[in-house]
Protein backbone atom coordinates (compact mmCIF):
# COMPACT_ATOMS: atom_id res chain seq x y z
CA UNK A 1 0.00 0.00 0.00
CA UNK A 2 1.02 3.30 -0.86
CA UNK A 3 -0.57 6.50 0.91
CA UNK A 4 0.21 9.99 -1.25
CA UNK A 5 -0.41 13.37 0.44
CA UNK A 6 -0.56 16.67 -1.22
CA UNK A 7 -0.16 19.35 1.34
CA UNK A 8 -1.39 22.90 0.07
CA UNK A 9 0.99 25.64 1.61
CA UNK A 10 0.81 29.19 0.83
CA UNK A 11 3.72 31.80 0.65
CA UNK A 12 2.68 34.72 2.68
CA UNK A 13 3.68 38.66 3.70
CA UNK A 14 5.12 38.36 7.37
CA UNK A 15 2.12 39.44 9.28
CA UNK A 16 4.56 41.42 11.66
CA UNK A 17 5.85 43.54 8.90
CA UNK A 18 3.81 46.52 7.19
CA UNK A 19 1.84 44.47 4.98
CA UNK A 20 -0.67 46.54 2.26
CA UNK A 21 -1.54 46.57 -0.95
CA UNK A 22 -0.25 47.46 -4.02
CA UNK A 23 -1.89 50.19 -7.10
CA UNK A 24 -3.80 47.35 -8.58
CA UNK A 25 -5.08 46.32 -4.70
CA UNK A 26 -3.64 43.17 -4.82
CA UNK A 27 -1.33 42.33 -1.94
CA UNK A 28 1.52 44.19 -2.01
CA UNK A 29 4.52 41.14 -2.09
CA UNK A 30 7.36 43.35 -2.54
CA UNK A 31 8.14 45.40 0.10
CA UNK A 32 7.36 42.97 2.84
CA UNK A 33 9.16 39.91 3.56
CA UNK A 34 7.38 36.65 2.23
CA UNK A 35 7.44 33.18 4.74
CA UNK A 36 5.43 29.79 4.45
CA UNK A 37 1.93 30.86 6.09
CA UNK A 38 2.40 29.62 9.91
CA UNK A 39 -0.68 27.84 10.16
CA UNK A 40 0.57 25.53 6.67
CA UNK A 41 3.32 24.23 9.12
CA UNK A 42 0.68 22.48 10.77
CA UNK A 43 -0.88 20.80 7.93
CA UNK A 44 3.14 20.01 7.13
CA UNK A 45 3.33 18.42 10.58
CA UNK A 46 0.38 16.58 10.33
CA UNK A 47 1.26 14.88 7.06
CA UNK A 48 4.95 13.75 8.47
CA UNK A 49 3.40 12.49 11.69
CA UNK A 50 0.89 10.48 9.32
CA UNK A 51 4.12 9.03 7.18
CA UNK A 52 5.91 7.95 10.69
CA UNK A 53 2.66 6.94 12.28
CA UNK A 54 2.49 4.59 8.98
CA UNK A 55 3.08 1.09 7.72
CA UNK A 56 2.39 2.28 4.09
CA UNK A 57 4.81 3.90 1.56
CA UNK A 58 4.05 7.44 2.09
CA UNK A 59 4.65 9.74 -0.06
CA UNK A 60 4.52 14.36 0.91
CA UNK A 61 4.33 16.46 -1.71
CA UNK A 62 4.27 20.09 -0.86
CA UNK A 63 2.22 22.09 -3.26
CA UNK A 64 1.69 26.05 -3.83
CA UNK A 65 0.52 28.45 -6.31
CA UNK A 66 2.38 32.03 -6.21
CA UNK A 67 5.15 33.97 -7.95
CA UNK A 68 9.50 33.17 -7.83
CA UNK A 69 9.54 34.26 -3.91
CA UNK A 70 6.63 31.59 -3.16
CA UNK A 71 9.68 28.56 -3.36
CA UNK A 72 11.02 30.02 -0.42
CA UNK A 73 7.90 28.06 1.40
CA UNK A 74 8.12 25.12 -0.55
CA UNK A 75 11.99 24.76 0.22
CA UNK A 76 11.02 25.31 4.49
CA UNK A 77 8.59 22.41 3.88
CA UNK A 78 11.20 20.24 2.65
CA UNK A 79 13.54 21.29 5.34
CA UNK A 80 10.61 19.87 7.50
CA UNK A 81 11.00 16.66 5.62
CA UNK A 82 8.14 16.65 2.71
CA UNK A 83 9.33 14.42 0.02
CA UNK A 84 8.74 16.66 -2.95
CA UNK A 85 7.40 19.70 -3.98
CA UNK A 86 5.78 21.61 -7.10
CA UNK A 87 5.20 25.48 -7.48
CA UNK A 88 2.74 26.61 -10.07
CA UNK A 89 4.00 29.70 -11.27
CA UNK A 90 2.66 31.93 -14.20
CA UNK A 91 2.51 35.96 -14.60
CA UNK A 92 -1.26 35.08 -15.39
CA UNK A 93 -1.89 33.90 -12.12
CA UNK A 94 -1.08 37.60 -10.58
CA UNK A 95 -4.60 39.43 -8.20
CA UNK A 96 -6.52 35.44 -8.64
CA UNK A 97 -9.06 34.89 -5.96
CA UNK A 98 -10.31 31.98 -3.60
CA UNK A 99 -12.31 30.61 -6.44
CA UNK A 100 -9.73 30.73 -8.83
CA UNK A 101 -6.69 29.70 -6.72
CA UNK A 102 -8.58 26.45 -5.85
CA UNK A 103 -9.13 25.74 -9.33
CA UNK A 104 -5.45 25.68 -9.72
CA UNK A 105 -4.74 23.67 -6.58
CA UNK A 106 -7.19 21.06 -7.88
CA UNK A 107 -5.99 20.71 -11.31
CA UNK A 108 -2.30 20.24 -10.04
CA UNK A 109 -4.03 17.90 -7.08
CA UNK A 110 -5.31 15.38 -9.76
CA UNK A 111 -2.16 16.10 -11.90
CA UNK A 112 0.11 15.31 -9.58
CA UNK A 113 -2.33 12.05 -7.78
CA UNK A 114 -3.67 12.23 -4.70
CA UNK A 115 -4.84 9.90 -1.57
CA UNK A 116 -5.19 12.74 0.88
CA UNK A 117 -4.50 16.56 0.49
CA UNK A 118 -3.84 18.64 4.09
CA UNK A 119 -4.39 22.37 3.87
CA UNK A 120 -3.79 24.75 7.03
CA UNK A 121 -7.19 26.36 8.47
CA UNK A 122 -6.73 29.44 6.63
CA UNK A 123 -3.82 31.40 5.37
CA UNK A 124 -2.16 34.37 7.34
CA UNK A 125 -2.69 37.26 4.80
CA UNK A 126 -6.33 36.24 2.86
CA UNK A 127 -7.99 34.95 5.96
CA UNK A 128 -10.93 33.42 4.43
CA UNK A 129 -10.36 29.96 5.29
CA UNK A 130 -12.50 28.40 2.71
CA UNK A 131 -9.65 26.62 0.06
CA UNK A 132 -10.09 23.30 1.26
CA UNK A 133 -13.44 23.32 1.53
CA UNK A 134 -13.55 24.61 -2.39
CA UNK A 135 -10.30 21.98 -3.28
CA UNK A 136 -13.23 19.41 -2.00
CA UNK A 137 -16.25 20.41 -3.50
CA UNK A 138 -14.01 20.70 -6.82
CA UNK A 139 -12.15 17.27 -6.46
CA UNK A 140 -16.13 15.56 -5.59
CA UNK A 141 -13.97 14.03 -2.55
CA UNK A 142 -15.22 14.16 1.40
CA UNK A 143 -13.90 17.15 3.42
CA UNK A 144 -12.78 16.53 6.74
CA UNK A 145 -12.00 20.44 7.64
CA UNK A 146 -10.93 22.15 11.04
CA UNK A 147 -9.41 18.97 12.70
CA UNK A 148 -7.56 19.64 15.75
CA UNK A 149 -6.39 15.93 15.89
CA UNK A 150 -6.31 13.54 12.80
CA UNK A 151 -5.42 9.82 11.99
CA UNK A 152 -4.98 7.52 8.68
CA UNK A 153 -5.72 3.91 9.27
CA UNK A 154 -6.97 1.29 6.44
CA UNK A 155 -7.84 4.11 4.30
CA UNK A 156 -10.07 5.88 6.26
CA UNK A 157 -9.30 9.11 7.90
CA UNK A 158 -10.52 10.10 11.08
CA UNK A 159 -10.44 13.50 12.94
CA UNK A 160 -11.43 15.58 15.95
CA UNK A 161 -13.41 19.18 14.78
CA UNK A 162 -13.87 21.14 17.91
CA UNK A 163 -16.83 24.15 17.05
CA UNK A 164 -18.51 26.55 19.11
CA UNK A 165 -21.26 24.39 20.26
CA UNK A 166 -19.48 21.02 19.95
CA UNK A 167 -16.52 18.99 19.76
CA UNK A 168 -17.23 16.11 16.77
CA UNK A 169 -15.65 13.26 16.03
CA UNK A 170 -15.28 13.06 11.86
CA UNK A 171 -14.86 9.72 9.36
CA UNK A 172 -14.25 9.79 5.62
CA UNK A 173 -12.80 7.11 3.31
CA UNK A 174 -10.02 8.35 0.94
CA UNK A 175 -9.17 10.08 -0.86
CA UNK A 176 -10.29 13.24 1.06
CA UNK A 177 -9.55 16.84 1.53
CA UNK A 178 -8.25 17.67 5.21
CA UNK A 179 -7.54 20.87 7.16
CA UNK A 180 -6.15 20.98 10.27
CA UNK A 181 -5.95 24.02 12.95
CA UNK A 182 -2.94 25.01 15.17
CA UNK A 183 -4.23 22.92 18.09
CA UNK A 184 -3.45 20.28 15.81
CA UNK A 185 0.25 19.67 17.27
CA UNK A 186 3.27 22.22 17.18
CA UNK A 187 5.15 22.19 14.16
CA UNK A 188 9.03 21.28 14.21
CA UNK A 189 11.59 23.29 13.18
CA UNK A 190 14.00 21.85 10.43
CA UNK A 191 16.59 20.47 11.23
CA UNK A 192 20.29 20.96 9.94
CA UNK A 193 19.96 17.64 8.32
CA UNK A 194 16.84 18.37 6.79
CA UNK A 195 17.81 21.73 5.40
CA UNK A 196 20.85 20.34 3.49
CA UNK A 197 18.51 17.39 2.71
CA UNK A 198 16.21 19.65 1.11
CA UNK A 199 18.32 21.46 -1.17
CA UNK A 200 18.59 18.19 -3.00
CA UNK A 201 14.75 17.58 -3.08
CA UNK A 202 12.79 17.75 -6.61
CA UNK A 203 11.18 21.10 -7.03
CA UNK A 204 8.79 20.65 -10.42
CA UNK A 205 7.75 23.79 -11.83
CA UNK A 206 4.24 23.97 -13.95
CA UNK A 207 2.62 26.84 -15.33
CA UNK A 208 -0.71 27.14 -16.74
CA UNK A 209 -0.25 25.26 -20.03
CA UNK A 210 0.81 22.06 -17.84
CA UNK A 211 -2.38 22.49 -16.05
CA UNK A 212 -4.62 23.19 -19.40
CA UNK A 213 -5.89 26.40 -18.08
CA UNK A 214 -6.58 29.52 -19.92
CA UNK A 215 -5.46 32.65 -18.68
CA UNK A 216 -8.84 34.02 -18.84
CA UNK A 217 -9.92 31.22 -15.92
CA UNK A 218 -7.49 32.90 -13.44
CA UNK A 219 -5.89 36.07 -12.34
CA UNK A 220 -7.02 39.64 -11.61
CA UNK A 221 -9.03 39.57 -15.06
CA UNK A 222 -10.50 36.39 -14.08
CA UNK A 223 -11.51 37.02 -10.97
CA UNK A 224 -14.74 36.47 -9.21
CA UNK A 225 -14.37 39.33 -7.20
CA UNK A 226 -13.52 42.57 -7.13
CA UNK A 227 -12.19 44.96 -4.85
CA UNK A 228 -12.68 48.50 -5.19
CA UNK A 229 -11.24 50.60 -2.51
CA UNK A 230 -8.41 49.81 0.63
CA UNK A 231 -8.13 52.36 3.23
CA UNK A 232 -5.67 52.24 5.91
CA UNK A 233 -7.19 52.56 9.23
CA UNK A 234 -6.95 55.15 10.78
CA UNK A 235 -5.17 55.32 14.12
CA UNK A 236 -6.63 55.23 17.43
CA UNK A 237 -6.60 58.24 19.04
CA UNK A 238 -4.43 57.97 21.87
CA UNK A 239 -6.39 57.27 25.24
CA UNK A 240 -5.50 58.39 28.77
CA UNK A 241 -3.20 56.18 30.28
CA UNK A 242 -3.01 55.97 34.48
CA UNK A 243 -0.16 54.38 36.36
CA UNK A 244 -1.92 52.75 39.29
CA UNK A 245 -1.10 54.15 42.18
CA UNK A 246 -3.56 52.18 44.49
CA UNK A 247 -6.96 53.44 42.92
CA UNK A 248 -6.80 51.71 39.54
CA UNK A 249 -9.39 49.53 39.38
CA UNK A 250 -11.79 52.76 40.35
CA UNK A 251 -10.20 54.67 38.21
CA UNK A 252 -11.14 52.48 35.65
CA UNK A 253 -14.88 52.13 36.67
CA UNK A 254 -14.84 55.65 36.81
CA UNK A 255 -14.25 55.19 33.10
CA UNK A 256 -16.28 53.01 32.30
CA UNK A 257 -18.96 54.48 34.26
CA UNK A 258 -19.14 58.10 31.96
CA UNK A 259 -19.27 55.45 29.01
CA UNK A 260 -22.46 53.80 29.87
CA UNK A 261 -20.61 50.70 30.13
CA UNK A 262 -22.06 50.68 33.92
CA UNK B 1 -39.49 41.47 -6.91
CA UNK B 2 -35.43 40.37 -6.12
CA UNK B 3 -35.27 38.81 -2.58
CA UNK B 4 -32.25 38.00 -1.16
CA UNK B 5 -31.57 34.29 1.09
CA UNK B 6 -30.40 34.52 4.49
CA UNK B 7 -28.94 31.32 5.46
CA UNK B 8 -30.09 30.62 9.13
CA UNK B 9 -27.81 29.35 12.14
CA UNK B 10 -30.28 28.29 15.06
CA UNK B 11 -30.17 26.04 17.68
CA UNK B 12 -33.34 23.67 17.57
CA UNK B 13 -35.36 26.62 16.58
CA UNK B 14 -33.72 28.99 19.01
CA UNK B 15 -32.54 31.53 16.13
CA UNK B 16 -28.69 32.90 17.18
CA UNK B 17 -28.24 36.82 17.19
CA UNK B 18 -25.58 36.69 13.95
CA UNK B 19 -28.89 35.30 12.18
CA UNK B 20 -30.48 38.61 13.35
CA UNK B 21 -27.97 41.11 12.23
CA UNK B 22 -28.02 39.39 8.97
CA UNK B 23 -31.35 40.17 8.64
CA UNK B 24 -30.79 43.91 9.19
CA UNK B 25 -28.39 43.98 6.28
CA UNK B 26 -30.41 41.88 4.13
CA UNK B 27 -33.36 44.38 4.39
CA UNK B 28 -30.95 47.25 2.86
CA UNK B 29 -30.72 44.84 -0.67
CA UNK B 30 -34.35 43.62 -1.19
CA UNK B 31 -37.02 41.81 0.82
CA UNK B 32 -35.36 38.72 3.09
CA UNK B 33 -36.13 34.98 2.37
CA UNK B 34 -34.75 32.82 5.47
CA UNK B 35 -34.21 29.20 4.84
CA UNK B 36 -33.72 27.27 8.37
CA UNK B 37 -32.60 23.35 7.97
CA UNK B 38 -32.41 20.67 10.66
CA UNK B 39 -34.39 20.10 13.67
CA UNK B 40 -36.56 22.59 15.04
CA UNK B 41 -36.61 24.34 11.58
CA UNK B 42 -39.92 25.68 11.78
CA UNK B 43 -39.79 27.05 15.22
CA UNK B 44 -37.18 29.63 13.87
CA UNK B 45 -39.92 31.29 11.73
CA UNK B 46 -41.87 33.92 14.72
CA UNK B 47 -38.07 35.42 15.53
CA UNK B 48 -37.34 35.85 11.87
CA UNK B 49 -41.01 36.93 10.87
CA UNK B 50 -40.41 39.56 13.14
CA UNK B 51 -36.79 40.72 12.15
CA UNK B 52 -37.55 41.26 8.39
CA UNK B 53 -38.04 37.38 6.86
CA UNK B 54 -40.70 37.36 4.53
CA UNK B 55 -40.87 33.80 4.07
CA UNK B 56 -38.86 31.02 5.96
CA UNK B 57 -38.15 27.96 3.82
CA UNK B 58 -37.84 24.91 5.86
CA UNK B 59 -36.34 21.25 6.04
CA UNK B 60 -35.62 18.95 8.01
CA UNK B 61 -33.52 15.41 7.66
CA UNK B 62 -31.49 13.31 9.93
CA UNK B 63 -28.40 13.97 7.60
CA UNK B 64 -27.88 17.71 8.35
CA UNK B 65 -26.60 16.21 11.78
CA UNK B 66 -25.34 12.82 10.60
CA UNK B 67 -22.91 14.26 7.87
CA UNK B 68 -20.69 17.38 7.98
CA UNK B 69 -21.40 20.40 5.67
CA UNK B 70 -22.56 19.17 2.54
CA UNK B 71 -26.09 18.47 3.11
CA UNK B 72 -26.65 21.79 4.02
CA UNK B 73 -24.83 23.16 0.65
CA UNK B 74 -27.40 20.93 -1.38
CA UNK B 75 -30.53 22.50 0.22
CA UNK B 76 -29.28 26.06 0.41
CA UNK B 77 -28.46 25.21 -3.75
CA UNK B 78 -32.05 23.98 -3.88
CA UNK B 79 -32.94 27.51 -1.99
CA UNK B 80 -31.46 29.56 -4.43
CA UNK B 81 -32.78 27.53 -7.65
CA UNK B 82 -36.25 28.15 -6.78
CA UNK B 83 -35.73 31.98 -5.01
CA UNK B 84 -33.18 33.16 -7.38
CA UNK B 85 -32.39 35.65 -5.19
CA UNK B 86 -30.49 38.77 -5.61
CA UNK B 87 -28.05 37.64 -3.46
CA UNK B 88 -26.84 35.33 -0.50
CA UNK B 89 -25.65 35.99 2.75
CA UNK B 90 -24.48 33.34 5.30
CA UNK B 91 -23.09 33.97 9.20
CA UNK B 92 -19.30 33.91 8.87
CA UNK B 93 -19.36 30.79 11.24
CA UNK B 94 -16.46 27.78 10.60
CA UNK B 95 -19.20 26.26 8.71
CA UNK B 96 -20.94 29.20 7.40
CA UNK B 97 -17.93 30.07 5.41
CA UNK B 98 -17.39 26.10 4.39
CA UNK B 99 -21.02 26.09 3.31
CA UNK B 100 -20.94 29.58 1.59
CA UNK B 101 -17.47 28.73 -0.43
CA UNK B 102 -18.94 25.26 -1.75
CA UNK B 103 -22.48 27.07 -2.67
CA UNK B 104 -20.59 29.76 -4.64
CA UNK B 105 -18.51 27.29 -6.54
CA UNK B 106 -21.98 25.16 -7.65
CA UNK B 107 -23.97 28.20 -8.92
CA UNK B 108 -20.99 29.80 -10.54
CA UNK B 109 -20.78 32.76 -8.07
CA UNK B 110 -17.48 34.60 -6.27
CA UNK B 111 -18.01 35.00 -2.59
CA UNK B 112 -16.76 37.52 -0.23
CA UNK B 113 -16.04 36.28 3.38
CA UNK B 114 -16.06 38.11 6.84
CA UNK B 115 -17.80 41.09 5.83
CA UNK B 116 -18.52 44.08 8.87
CA UNK B 117 -20.86 45.96 6.31
CA UNK B 118 -23.15 45.62 3.90
CA UNK B 119 -24.46 48.42 1.49
CA UNK B 120 -26.88 48.31 -1.73
CA UNK B 121 -24.44 49.71 -5.00
CA UNK B 122 -25.34 49.75 -8.84
CA UNK B 123 -23.17 46.83 -9.44
CA UNK B 124 -24.57 44.80 -6.42
CA UNK B 125 -23.62 44.66 -2.47
CA UNK B 126 -20.87 46.44 -1.62
CA UNK B 127 -19.10 44.59 1.39
CA UNK B 128 -16.90 46.15 4.02
CA UNK B 129 -14.14 44.10 5.38
CA UNK B 130 -11.25 44.74 8.01
CA UNK B 131 -8.07 42.89 6.59
CA UNK B 132 -4.60 42.91 7.47
CA UNK B 133 -4.90 42.57 11.07
CA UNK B 134 -7.51 45.39 10.68
CA UNK B 135 -5.14 48.15 9.63
CA UNK B 136 -7.14 48.35 6.41
CA UNK B 137 -11.01 48.48 5.61
CA UNK B 138 -11.65 47.48 2.21
CA UNK B 139 -14.62 47.46 -0.10
CA UNK B 140 -15.71 44.88 -2.17
CA UNK B 141 -17.80 43.39 -4.94
CA UNK B 142 -18.78 39.47 -6.11
CA UNK B 143 -18.17 39.84 -9.90
CA UNK B 144 -19.65 36.91 -11.35
CA UNK B 145 -22.92 34.88 -10.65
CA UNK B 146 -25.13 35.79 -7.46
CA UNK B 147 -23.71 37.55 -4.89
CA UNK B 148 -22.37 34.89 -1.49
CA UNK B 149 -21.31 36.94 1.47
CA UNK B 150 -20.50 35.87 5.19
CA UNK B 151 -21.02 38.71 7.39
CA UNK B 152 -19.02 38.63 11.08
CA UNK B 153 -21.13 38.54 14.03
CA UNK B 154 -21.73 42.42 15.69
CA UNK B 155 -21.60 44.02 11.89
CA UNK B 156 -25.22 45.27 12.23
CA UNK B 157 -27.68 46.17 14.91
CA UNK B 158 -30.94 43.88 15.63
CA UNK B 159 -33.82 45.63 14.40
CA UNK B 160 -37.67 44.72 14.64
CA UNK B 161 -38.87 44.79 11.10
CA UNK B 162 -42.64 42.69 11.32
CA UNK B 163 -42.83 40.78 7.72
CA UNK B 164 -44.84 37.53 7.38
CA UNK B 165 -42.31 34.93 7.94
CA UNK B 166 -44.54 32.25 5.86
CA UNK B 167 -42.91 28.96 6.53
CA UNK B 168 -42.60 27.00 3.28
CA UNK B 169 -41.19 23.71 2.99
CA UNK B 170 -38.15 23.60 0.95
CA UNK B 171 -37.59 20.46 -1.44
CA UNK B 172 -33.77 19.05 -1.25
CA UNK B 173 -32.24 16.05 -3.05
CA UNK B 174 -29.09 15.14 -1.45
CA UNK B 175 -26.15 14.82 -3.47
CA UNK B 176 -23.81 12.05 -3.92
CA UNK B 177 -21.37 14.24 -1.38
CA UNK B 178 -23.94 14.33 1.00
CA UNK B 179 -22.73 11.61 3.51
CA UNK B 180 -19.29 11.38 2.18
CA UNK B 181 -17.98 12.73 6.29
CA UNK B 182 -20.12 11.09 8.25
CA UNK B 183 -20.48 12.62 12.28
CA UNK B 184 -19.27 9.68 14.62
CA UNK B 185 -19.60 11.36 17.83
CA UNK B 186 -20.84 14.62 19.14
CA UNK B 187 -19.49 16.41 22.68
CA UNK B 188 -21.56 19.39 23.25
CA UNK B 189 -19.79 22.23 24.81
CA UNK B 190 -20.40 22.63 28.27
CA UNK B 191 -22.54 26.10 28.82
CA UNK B 192 -20.95 28.73 30.75
CA UNK B 193 -24.19 31.05 31.35
CA UNK B 194 -22.04 33.79 29.60
CA UNK B 195 -22.40 35.14 26.11
CA UNK B 196 -21.11 33.94 22.88
CA UNK B 197 -17.75 35.26 22.61
CA UNK B 198 -18.19 36.41 18.92
CA UNK B 199 -21.88 37.66 19.38
CA UNK B 200 -20.90 39.51 23.52
CA UNK B 201 -21.16 43.27 23.27
CA UNK B 202 -18.40 43.55 26.36
CA UNK B 203 -15.43 41.16 26.02
CA UNK B 204 -12.99 40.41 28.88
CA UNK B 205 -9.84 39.02 28.16
CA UNK B 206 -6.95 37.49 29.82
CA UNK B 207 -3.19 36.59 28.93
CA UNK B 208 0.27 35.48 29.51
CA UNK B 209 -0.22 38.51 32.74
CA UNK B 210 -2.83 35.88 34.44
CA UNK B 211 0.00 33.85 35.22
CA UNK B 212 -1.80 30.51 35.51
CA UNK B 213 -5.20 28.63 35.09
CA UNK B 214 -6.43 29.03 39.01
CA UNK B 215 -6.08 33.00 38.24
CA UNK B 216 -8.35 32.98 35.17
CA UNK B 217 -11.27 33.01 38.01
CA UNK B 218 -10.19 36.87 38.29
CA UNK B 219 -10.72 37.40 34.77
CA UNK B 220 -14.13 35.66 34.98
CA UNK B 221 -15.36 37.34 38.14
CA UNK B 222 -14.48 40.72 36.04
CA UNK B 223 -16.51 39.09 33.04
CA UNK B 224 -19.91 38.73 35.07
CA UNK B 225 -20.17 42.09 36.72
CA UNK B 226 -20.50 43.05 33.45
CA UNK B 227 -22.10 40.43 31.84
CA UNK B 228 -19.48 39.97 29.11
CA UNK B 229 -17.87 37.02 27.36
CA UNK B 230 -14.20 35.62 28.14
CA UNK B 231 -11.69 35.77 25.83
CA UNK B 232 -7.66 34.59 25.99
CA UNK B 233 -4.69 35.42 24.67
CA UNK B 234 -2.82 32.86 22.38
CA UNK B 235 -0.20 32.35 25.55
CA UNK B 236 -2.35 31.83 27.95
CA UNK B 237 -4.66 28.91 25.58
CA UNK B 238 -1.05 27.52 24.75
CA UNK B 239 0.04 27.76 28.20
CA UNK B 240 -3.08 25.65 29.07
CA UNK B 241 -4.57 27.54 30.93
CA UNK B 242 -8.06 28.60 29.26
CA UNK B 243 -9.83 26.62 26.27
CA UNK B 244 -9.12 27.45 22.54
CA UNK B 245 -12.22 28.04 21.97
CA UNK B 246 -11.97 31.31 23.81
CA UNK B 247 -8.76 32.46 21.77
CA UNK B 248 -8.68 35.81 20.76
CA UNK B 249 -6.60 36.79 18.02
CA UNK B 250 -5.45 35.24 14.32
CA UNK B 251 -5.98 31.89 14.76
CA UNK B 252 -9.22 32.47 17.61
CA UNK B 253 -12.08 34.51 17.05
CA UNK B 254 -12.20 37.82 16.09
CA UNK B 255 -14.24 39.87 18.13
CA UNK B 256 -15.85 43.27 17.53
CA UNK B 257 -17.82 44.48 20.57
CA UNK B 258 -18.82 47.37 22.32
CA UNK B 259 -16.41 47.25 24.99
CA UNK B 260 -13.06 45.04 25.12
CA UNK B 261 -10.60 44.86 28.25
CA UNK B 262 -7.50 43.19 27.80
CA UNK B 263 -5.74 42.31 31.08
CA UNK B 264 -2.07 40.97 31.33
CA UNK B 265 -1.87 41.04 26.98
CA UNK B 266 0.76 42.77 25.42
CA UNK B 267 -0.69 43.10 22.49
CA UNK B 268 1.44 41.14 20.06
CA UNK B 269 -0.03 41.25 16.06
CA UNK B 270 -1.48 37.81 16.53
CA UNK B 271 -3.98 39.34 19.33
CA UNK B 272 -4.46 42.31 17.32
CA UNK B 273 -6.08 40.65 14.33
CA UNK B 274 -8.88 39.46 16.36
CA UNK B 275 -10.12 42.52 18.52
CA UNK B 276 -8.61 45.72 17.04
CA UNK B 277 -12.11 46.76 15.20
CA UNK B 278 -13.64 46.91 19.05
CA UNK B 279 -15.62 49.98 19.71
CA UNK B 280 -14.20 51.19 22.95
CA UNK B 281 -10.91 49.41 24.16
CA UNK B 282 -9.50 49.15 27.62
CA UNK B 283 -6.23 47.38 28.79
CA UNK B 284 -4.79 46.78 32.18
CA UNK B 285 -0.94 45.91 31.84
CA UNK B 286 2.09 46.35 34.25
CA UNK B 287 4.00 46.93 31.48
CA UNK B 288 4.06 50.44 29.99
CA UNK B 289 5.65 50.10 27.08
CA UNK B 290 3.46 47.12 26.01
CA UNK B 291 1.95 47.52 22.25
CA UNK B 292 -1.83 47.18 23.81
CA UNK B 293 -2.06 50.99 25.02
CA UNK B 294 -1.13 51.96 21.68
CA UNK B 295 -5.02 51.27 20.69
CA UNK B 296 -6.78 51.77 24.15
CA UNK B 297 -8.91 54.39 24.90
CA UNK B 298 -7.83 54.01 28.56
CA UNK B 299 -5.45 52.37 29.98
CA UNK B 300 -4.28 51.21 33.63
CA UNK B 301 -0.24 50.73 34.12
CA UNK B 302 0.00 48.20 37.33
CA UNK B 303 -0.72 44.88 38.38
CA UNK B 304 -4.09 43.21 37.33
CA UNK B 305 -3.84 41.07 40.44
CA UNK B 306 -4.94 44.57 42.24
CA UNK B 307 -6.46 46.38 39.52
CA UNK B 308 -8.98 43.83 38.53
CA UNK B 309 -10.57 42.72 42.08
CA UNK B 310 -10.72 46.38 42.67
CA UNK B 311 -12.75 47.10 39.42
CA UNK B 312 -14.43 44.31 39.49
CA UNK B 313 -15.94 45.08 43.17
CA UNK B 314 -16.60 48.80 42.36
CA UNK B 315 -18.61 47.81 39.63
CA UNK B 316 -20.25 45.38 41.75
CA UNK B 317 -21.03 48.15 44.14
CA UNK B 318 -21.88 50.59 41.45
CA UNK B 319 -24.54 48.05 40.29
CA UNK B 320 -25.90 47.78 43.91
Amino acid sequence: MSLRIVVTVKYVPDATGDRHFADDLTVDRDDVDGLLSELDEYAVEQALQISENSDDDVEITVLTVGPEDAKDALRKALSMGADKAIHVEDDDLHGTDAIGTSLVLAKAIEKAGYDLVISGLASTDGTMGVVPALLAERLGVPQVTLLSEVSVEDGTVKGRRDGDAASEQLEASLPAVVSVTDQSGEARYPSFKGIMAAKKKPVEAWDLSDLDLEAEEVGLEGAWTAVDSATERPARTAGTIVKDEGEGGKQLAEFLAGQKFI
Amino acid sequence: MAEVLVFVDHVDGAVRKPTLELLTLARRIAAPVAVALGAGAENTAAALAEHGAVKVLTHDASEYADYLVVPKVDALQAAVESVSPAAVLVPSSAEGKEIAARLALRIGSGIITDATDLEAGAEGPVATQSVFAASFTTKSRVSKGIPVITVKPNSAAVEAAPAAGAVEALAVTFSAQATGTKVTGRTPRESTGRPELTEAAIVVSGGRGVNGAENFALIESLADSLGAAVGASRAAVDAGWYPHTNQVGQTGKSVSPQLYIANGISGAIQHRAGMQTSKTIVAVNKDAEAPIFDLVDYGVVGDLFDVVPQLTEEINTRKG
